[in-house]
């Protein structure tokens, strides 16, 4: 398959993938926003979304304040911002049509799909900081099921082969990513000494985080206990079940690479690069992770988890 | 009804001609309502699919949809056996006269044509001078435009040489009828065209050089996506199973083309280009080209891969050469022509240039070189301004340009928001040449002149698309 392809359909992918993460961000952060202001975190939330999205260094070159309008309109709807929601569905839409032909009609008809009603919003909604919540909540779901359908469409219609290999290697990179970013910016308000006596203040900022990877249903089938910060964190990195934590998203990331270098017959740079970050997560455990520093650890992921997406484009893509 | 036209449903009289009958009772019966929706549901329908086309020139309507007329256009079997014998003669010239061209010029030693408007034709590549194509084969895939102005004659309007597009609108067009008006569909006989793909991968194949033995590796070469036929490009490539390359996929070595894949390099043996001659090699042609890879060429020369359709192929469509075209046919064939020239007066020499000159507001004009319906002059529709204006162009550059009579084009029912009309049509068969023989599936992209008295059926202009119906049964 073309390089240009196994690029396309990768970044396609981690588009889609982002563009929902930033959906279910945007939802937690509307909750917590919404609470009255006895619960209100210390930390700002909006400016706290605006790092875990990484557009806190180019939001002050367009808006004043971080507050709820302005940042919701940046992440969500602005085309300045190439990592809001609309600008990747956009540039998944583009790279979709750049290979159609490697994507089942399924996949890029949803997808095209997708971009028409986008642009349909954008036509009703001239003033993205004028969008009101029901107007909103709808764009949200909106998104969330383009990115559920086209991997749908994915998983029942796509040929088992080296294309199908990196959508889902698009996937569970980009989610490792997110999740990550998550626990960088909210990791303080899941260091054990943070849990207060009595009923919890933070405890809505720990339920919001499940919320913003869609775990807090699973977190109850796994914990059958009240939320505790440092089971979101095992939770979050080291349950293997759980399908957004980093130790699930990089075995993911290891079965398809593996996958890819199988029908090639060759296995490089990034099947070495993600099998020790899956080692690092495997000997781990919660204990160690909080006395050696949570935010290290996380830290570290995240530096690991980019070194391996550079070794994926040196050896596949387009370098 | 438009008077003067040879109406393809009516014929002038007040029933039917035989076969448009069953079509003629069907829009009798529906409902306008049903019509409009139908015709809706195919706009949402191609929007959905994708298939959009570009203007050049118009940043608004990056994607525009080619509208789709849900009336089709029927043919007999009787008329298409003429046409499909015409077809395969005028391509079998067209290969024969490049082949000659490029090598023997025995068609310019014979004096058939002057040899000035070969040399002096922009789409004339001297690189190619000497060079044979593989298994002579210049024009792989030809559309041949075609009119009709009774219910007896063919005429041939431009030959399509380099890169003629339309065939994925062909193709979805008649998955639209299907899907649109199956109980009309399935009441004719309607002889399939969705093996087109198939037959051109045959082609393809057939034509791939001599050093792959069995299983070439064939891929489209796309400008990229910004190209106006994107979504043919595309569409080609998924029903032929090929790879869809850009320029930036390939590189060449040692006069090999190699793809860059995602296990290294991989040897490419045939290429459907669709990029222009100018822009497929910087190191021959257009130096600041990306759309092409440095080095093609050169492999191509060296008989290393195929290009279809090979590069030069374009010295045959020029308009300038279409008026000797009865005469290439009797010239390589020794056979009478089967379908008809438009006449057409060669500005170039005197007396023609005379007549035109005094007759510009009956005439079309077009430039020897131009296509898509870009520069031409439809006297009877244009402005004072605009006759003036070609009639400064035409004196300055006489060579540059042909004239032909205003063609009383035929016209076919077109659907429009609350009624349906006569609208004028043309017809786009695609010729597939092959080492092995010439392909064509019946029928067509049948285009359709939207705007009430307009001849100008150019997609790039406003016009629309038909289905083609090529019946099992004849039409007398």
């Amino acid at each position: 398959m073309l390089a240009r392809t196994a690029d396309n359909i990768y970044w396609v992918s981690r588009y889609l993938e982002r563009a929902d993460f930033l959906a279910r961000l945007i939802e937690a952060s509307n909750r917590i926003s919404a609470l009255p202001t006895t619960y209100a975190a210390k930390q700002d939330e909006w400016t706290s979304v605006l790092i875990a999205s990484g557009a806190d260094e180019t939001f002050p070159k367009h808006f004043d304040v971080a507050n709820e309008a302005n940042v919701i309109a940046y992440l969500a709807f602005d085309p300045r911002n190439l990592s809001s929601i609309r600008s990747c569905i956009e540039f998944a839409r583009t790279n979709a049509r750049a290979v159609r032909t490697a994507l089942t009609v399924e996949m890029w008809e949803h997808i095209n799909s997708a971009w028409i009603k986008l642009k349909a919003f954008e036509q009703r909604h001239s003033d993205p900081t004028a969008i009101d919540r029901e107007a909103l909540i709808g764009f949200l779901d909106f998104v969330k099921e383009t990115s559920s359908l086209y991997d749908g469409f994915g998983y029942r219609t796509m040929l088992r082969n080296d294309i199908y290999y990196f959508a889902r290697l698009g996937v569970s990179l980009e989610r490792a990513d997110n999740t990550a970013r998550v626990l960088d910016v909210k990791y303080q308000l899941l260091l054990p000494e943070h849990e207060p006596l009595g009923g919890s203040v933070d405890y809505f900022q720990w339920s919001a985080i499940l919320r913003s990877v869609s775990a807090l249903t699973a977190y109850h089938w796994v914990y059958r206990e009240s939320i505790k910060p440092w089971n979101v964190a095992d939770l979050l990195i080291l349950r293997q079940e759980m399908p957004r934590s980093l130790i699930h998203c990089t075995s993911e990331v290891v079965r398809w690479l593996d996958a890819i270098g199988n029908q090639y017959g060759r296995h490089g740079n990034a099947q070495r690069q993600a099998r020790a970050i899956q080692r690092k997560l495997e000997n781990a455990s919660i204990k160690e992770i909080f006395q050696s520093g949570l935010h290290e650890f996380v830290d570290g992921f995240i530096t690991e988890n980019n070194g391996l997406a550079n070794a994926i484009a040196e050896q596949y893509l387009l370098g | 009804m438009s008077q003067g036209f040879f109406d393809e449903m009516t014929n002038g009289a007040t029933d039917p001609r035989a076969i448009y009958s069953g079509v003629a009772d069907w829009l009798r019966a529906a409902p306008p309502e049903i019509l409009d929706a139908r015709r809706e549901q195919a706009e949402l329908l191609f929007r959905k699919i994708g298939i959009t086309f570009a203007v050049y020139g118009d940043k608004e309507a990056a994607e525009r949809l080619i509208p789709f007329d849900i009336i089709p256009r029927l043919l007999g079997a009787d008329e298409w056996a003429r046409l499909e014998a015409g077809l395969i003669q005028r391509v079998k010239a067209l290969n024969m006269f490049l082949t000659d061209i490029y090598g023997r010029q025995e068609v310019l030693k014979a004096g058939i044509i002057p040899p000035d408007l070969v040399f002096r034709n922009e789409c004339y590549r001297p690189e190619m001078q000497g060079h044979r194509a593989p298994h002579d084969i210049w024009t792989h895939i030809a559309g041949i435009d075609i009119v009709r102005v009774d219910d007896e004659d063919f005429y041939v309007l431009e030959d399509n040489c380099r890169t003629p597009s339309g065939v994925s609108y062909m193709l979805e067009n008649r998955e639209m009828m299907m899907r649109l008006l199956p109980g009309l569909f399935a009441g004719h006989a309607v002889l399939p065209v969705d093996n087109y793909p198939d037959n051109l991968l045959a082609s393809l194949r057939s034509a791939a050089p001599p050093h792959c033995a069995d299983d070439p590796r064939i891929v489209i070469l796309t400008p990229g996506q910004f190209n106006s036929a994107y979504y043919e490009h595309s569409f080609l490539a998924d029903k032929l199973g090929v790879e869809l390359v850009e320029g930036r996929d390939l590189t060449v070595r040692d006069d090999i083309v190699y793809m860059k894949t995602t296990e290294g390099e991989k040897r490419v043996d045939v290429i459907y280009r669709r990029v222009d001659d100018d822009f497929i090699d910087p190191l021959v042609f257009r130096p600041d080209s990306v759309l092409g890879a440095a080095g093609l060429m050169g492999a191509y020369l060296a008989g290393n891969v195929t290009l279809a359709n090979a590069p030069g192929a374009g010295v045959a469509d020029d308009k300038a050469v279409y008026t000797y075209m009865p005469d290439i046919i009797r010239f390589y064939l020794g056979e009478e022509p089967k379908l008809k020239n438009v006449a057409t007066w060669r500005c170039r020499e005197q007396d023609a240039l005379k007549y035109v000159l005094e007759h510009l507001s009956e005439l079309v004009v077009k430039e020897v070189n131009g296509s898509g319906g870009y520069g031409m002059l439809v006297g009877p529709h244009a402005s004072k301004e605009q006759i003036e204006t070609f009639r400064q162009k035409l004196l300055s550059d006489p060579d540059g340009f042909i004239a032909q009579p205003t063609l009383s084009l035929s016209t076919c029912p077109t659907s429009f928001q609350g009624g349906v009309a006569p609208r004028h049509v043309d017809l786009r068969p695609f010729v597939l040449s092959g080492a092995d023989g010439v392909r064509i599936v019946p029928g067509g992209l049948t285009r359709v002149a939207l705007k009430e008295g307009s001849l100008v059926v150019n997609s790039s202009q406003g016009g629309g698309t038909k289905d083609t119906w090529v019946l099992a049964t004849n039409a007398k």
